[in-house]
C-alpha cells in the first residue's frame, strides 16, 4: 500500500541546470497503489474523510471517464506518446501523524521546501499582506494568516478542509462552472482531485491581502489533481496568485487541475498564475504535462473577472481560463505570457463567452517561442443572440526568437447579435540580428539584450501581475530564455 | 587611441574594405568620405564589431588593446560607440528602460556602481536639455515611430550618456534639415576634448562645416586613396567624387 520516496528514482544526470527549483524533499510520503480504479477514488475519498455525496460525486466521474476514455482530446496542436493513465500514483501525501493544527506544527522539511523555493511560510517572514496556501503533492500543508482572514469573514482553506466545514457552499458551486462531463481531463480531475484551495469572499468584503496557493508536485510518478474554487460574493473583490513547481525528472508527470470562480452581482476576482513546472531538459525528456481547466462564471450584473498568467514551464501546457459572462454589463479579460523554449509545446488561449447584455471582453496574449518550442494561441469569443452591445478586443502577438521554433494563431468568432463588435488584431515578429547589434553596441550582452526585448514585448501584460509578482516574473522570463540565443 | 592597419573586411563574400591604414589620436576628429559603395558603413561596422562583417586580415589596435579580438558588446564597455546610420527600432522597451540598462552595462563593466533611477534620470535630463529633447522622449519605445532627425538626435543623446572614448558617427547628417543638423552637430561639438576620439563618416562635406574635422579622408574601392586637412572636404564638395572612383 505504501512506497516510500526512497525508492523513487529521479534524474540522476541533470544537464541544463537552468531549473533551480529542480530538486526533490527527502521526506517520507504516503502513497496510495499505483494505477486508477473505483477502489482508489474511495480511497482517496476515504483519506479526507469526505460525506457520501461527494464520494457518490467522484464515483460518477470516474465512470464517465471509463466511457470516455477512448476519448482523449486529440484536437490541440501539442505532439506527445500517449499517457498510460494506469501507470501513475493518484495520491502522496507527506506523512504526518496528524494534521496541523499550526504552523509551527508543520513538518520542518516542509517549512525549508517552500523557504529554498522563495516561499517562506512563518507569518512573520512573509511578504506583509499575501495569505498562501502550500499544496505539496496530493495534500494542503499549511495555509497561513487564516485568523487575519477569518475576521473579515473571509474563507481560504484546502478545499479538503471546506467540504468538512463548509459543506454548504462546496455543494453549492462545485462543478458549477466546470461540470463534471465538460471533458476528458476535467471529468478525470472530478474523479480523483486531491486537494487546492477554497476561497469565499463575502458580500461587501474587500479582502484585505493577496490570496495564494503555492503548488509544488514532489513525488515522482504522480498526478496533482488540484482543484480550486473561488467564490465572490455580492460587491466583494479578491485578488489571487498561483505558483507552481516541479523537480526535475526524466519521465513526464501528469497536472490536470481544474479552477472555478464565480463572481456575483457586483464582484471582482483577480486571479494570477505563474507557471512554472519543470519543462524537461534541453532534449525535451521530461517535464510536467500541463492540462488544466480554468473558467470563471460573472454570474451577477457588474460582476468581473481577470485571469493573469505567465507560463513559463511544463512540457506540454493546456489550457484556456475562460469566462462565462452572464450578468449584464460583466467584464473578463485574459491577459497571457507564455514562453516555449527548447522542446517546450503549448496550446493556450481563452474562451470568452458573452450572454448578458453590454459584456465586454479583453484578451491580450504574448506568445514567445525559441529553441525548438511550439506555440499555439487557440481563443474563442461568441456572442450569443441576446447579447445586445457586447464588445471583444483581442491582440495576440507572437515573438519568435531563432528559426527553428514556431508560432500559430487560431482564432475562433462567432457572432450571433449584430449589436455586437468584435475586434481582432495579430502580429507575428521575430528578435532580429538588427535589434540585437544594437543592443550590443550599447554594452549588453546577447542575453541581457533578448531579455530586455521579450520583457518589453510582454510589458502590457506583465502590468497587470500584483507588484510582489511582476519582478518574480521578469525573472523567470530572463532564466527561461537562457541559452536561447545563438 | 586608434590605429588600423591594413584593414581587409569581406562582406557575403565581397571584398569590400581592401587594406584601410588609419591613424587617430586622443583628441581629434576625423572626417572619412566618400562615394556610396566605397566601404564607409562597414568600416564603421567592421570597427564595431557587428557578424557578418568579417575581418580578413590587418589589425586594430586600441588603446593598446587588440579590438578585433572583442566582442562587440566588450568593444562598447571599452568605449566604442557606434552612432547608427539606421538606428533600430525595438517595441515596447521605453527608452529610459533601454538606455539605464546600457549605462548600467558599462558601469559594471567598469566597476564602477549602477546608477539608481534618480541619479540616472537627473543625468539623463541635463543631456537632454543640452540637446533640446523633449523628456516624454524617455518613455517613448526605442525609436519606434520617431521621424528621422528624431532618430539621429536620439544616438548622439546615447553618445551623450554613455560617455565613449572613441565614437563612430555613420553619416548622423543624413535626413536632417538644418535646424537639427545643427543641433545635433553642437551635441558632437560638445563632447569633444583631449581624452576623447571622434571618426566622423558622412557624404557630404555640409556636416563638417558644423563639425569641424582636423583630418579628412577620402575612402575610395576600401581603401584610403587620399588624406588632408579641413580643405579637401571643400574641394570634393567642388570637384565630386569622380577622380577617385576612376583612379581606384
Amino acid at each position: 500500500m505504501v512506497a516510500s520516496v526512497e525508492t523513487l528514482k529521479t534524474v540522476e544526470d541533470v544537464s541544463g541546470g537552468d531549473y533551480k527549483y529542480g530538486f526533490v524533499t527527502d521526506i517520507d510520503s504516503e502513497f496510495a497503489p499505483k494505477g486508477l480504479n473505483t477502489d482508489i477514488v474511495r480511497f482517496i475519498s476515504a483519506k479526507k474523510g469526505e460525506p457520501d455525496w461527494l464520494l457518490d460525486w467522484r464515483l460518477r466521474a470516474f465512470e464517465m471517464w471509463q466511457r470516455s476514455a477512448a476519448e482523449e482530446p486529440s484536437w490541440a496542436n501539442v505532439k506527445y506518446a500517449p499517457i498510460d493513465f494506469q501507470d501513475a500514483y493518484y495520491y502522496a501525501a507527506p506523512k504526518q501523524a496528524e494534521a496541523p493544527k499550526s504552523l509551527d506544527e508543520v513538518d520542518p522539511e516542509l517549512l525549508e521546501t517552500y523557504e529554498k523555493l522563495g516561499i517562506p511560510l512563518k507569518e512573520q517572514e512573509m511578504l506583509a499582506g499575501v495569505a498562501v496556501d502550500a499544496v505539496f503533492d496530493s495534500v494542503s500543508v499549511a495555509t497561513t494568516f487564516k485568523k487575519k482572514l477569518h475576521e473579515v469573514g473571509v474563507i481560504f482553506c484546502p478545499i479538503s478542509e471546506a467540504v468538512r466545514d463548509h459543506p454548504e457552499l462546496v455543494r453549492k458551486y462545485l462543478g458549477s462552472v466546470v461540470p463534471v462531463a465538460d471533458n476528458f481531463y476535467a471529468t478525470l480531475n472530478s474523479a480523483v482531485f486531491s486537494d487546492g484551495s477554497f476561497v469565499y469572499i463575502p458580500k461587501g468584503v474587500r479582502c484585505p491581502m493577496e490570496l495564494s496557493t503555492y503548488f509544488r508536485i514532489n513525488a515522482a510518478e504522480t498526478g496533482q489533481f488540484e482543484r480550486t474554487l473561488i467564490v465572490a460574493d455580492e460587491g466583494s473583490y479578491v485578488s489571487y496568485l498561483e505558483g507552481c513547481t516541479a523537480p526535475m525528472r526524466s519521465e513526464h508527470q501528469l497536472h490536470a487541475a481544474v479552477v472555478e470562480l464565480v463572481a456575483l452581482e457586483d464582484a471582482e476576482i483577480r486571479y494570477a498564475t505563474v507557471q512554472n513546472w519543470y519543462p524537461g531538459d534541453a532534449e525535451g525528456r521530461g517535464g510536467i504535462y500541463n492540462f488544466v481547466t480554468k473558467r470563471g462564471a460573472c454570474r451577477g450584473a457588474r460582476s468581473r473577472i481577470s485571469w493573469t498568467q505567465v507560463e513559463t514551464g511544463s512540457a506540454i501546457t493546456w489550457k484556456y481560463p475562460s469566462v462565462i459572462l452572464q450578468g449584464d454589463d460583466s467584464v473578463g479579460e485574459f491577459y497571457s505570457v507564455a514562453l516555449t523554449a527548447n522542446h517546450q509545446q503549448a496550446d493556450t488561449g481563452t474562451k470568452m463567452i458573452h450572454i448578458g447584455r453590454n459584456t465586454r471582453s479583453t484578451v491580450i496574449s504574448k506568445g514567445i517561442s525559441a529553441g525548438h518550442g511550439q506555440q499555439t494561441y487557440r481563443g474563442l469569443v461568441r456572442v450569443q443572440g441576446g447579447a445586445d452591445q457586447a464588445r471583444n478586443y483581442t491582440q495576440c502577438d507572437s515573438l519568435l526568437i531563432g528559426d527553428k521554433c514556431g508560432g500559430h494563431t487560431v482564432p475562433y468568432i462567432e457572432v450571433r447579435n449584430h449589436k455586437a463588435r468584435v475586434e481582432h488584431e495579430a502580429t507575428t515578429s521575430k528578435i532580429d540580428d538588427d535589434q540585437l547589434f544594437y543592443c550590443r553596441q550599447r554594452g549588453l550582452s546577447d542575453e541581457e539584450a533578448v531579455s530586455l526585448i521579450v520583457n518589453g514585448f510582454c510589458k502590457e501584460v506583465m502590468q497587470k501581475l500584483p507588484m510582489e509578482f511582476a519582478v518574480e516574473a521578469q525573472k523567470l522570463l530572463g532564466i527561461s530564455l537562457e541559452g536561447a540565443v545563438g | 587611441m586608434l590605429e588600423i592597419k591594413n584593414l581587409h573586411a569581406t562582406v557575403d563574400g565581397k571584398d569590400i574594405l581592401r587594406g584601410v591604414d588609419l591613424t587617430i589620436n586622443a583628441g581629434e576628429v576625423h572626417a572619412i568620405m566618400g562615394p556610396n559603395g566605397s566601404g564607409k558603413s562597414t568600416l564603421s561596422y567592421a570597427l564595431a564589431g557587428r557578424e557578418g562583417y568579417e575581418v580578413t586580415d590587418g589589425e586594430v589596435i586600441y588603446d593598446g588593446r587588440d579590438l578585433l579580438a572583442m566582442a562587440a558588446e566588450e568593444r562598447a564597455q571599452a568605449g566604442v560607440f557606434l552612432a547608427f546610420q539606421y538606428p533600430v527600432e525595438i517595441p515596447g522597451v521605453a527608452m529610459s528602460t533601454f538606455l539605464r540598462t546600457a549605462v548600467n552595462a558599462m558601469r559594471r563593466a567598469r566597476g564602477e556602481d549602477e546608477l539608481d533611477a534618480i541619479k540616472f534620470l537627473k543625468l539623463a535630463r541635463a543631456k537632454m536639455a543640452e540637446l533640446e529633447m523633449d523628456e516624454k522622449f524617455l518613455g517613448r519605445a526605442v525609436n519606434v515611430g520617431f521621424s528621422g532627425g528624431e532618430k539621429k538626435r536620439n544616438e548622439v543623446f546615447q553618445m551623450a550618456m554613455l560617455d565613449p572614448r572613441f565614437a563612430v558617427l555613420d553619416e548622423t547628417d543624413s535626413g536632417l534639415d538644418i535646424d537639427a543638423l545643427k543641433i545635433v552637430a553642437d551635441g558632437v561639438n560638445a563632447l569633444r576634448g583631449p581624452d576623447r576620439a571622434m571618426l566622423v563618416i558622412t557624404h557630404y562635406q555640409r556636416l563638417l562645416d558644423y563639425i569641424v574635422p582636423d583630418r579628412v579622408h577620402v575612402l575610395a574601392k576600401g581603401r584610403i586613396v587620399k588624406s588632408g586637412g579641413r580643405e579637401l572636404a571643400l574641394e570634393l564638395e567642388a570637384n565630386g567624387y569622380a577622380e577617385f572612383d576612376s583612379a581606384a
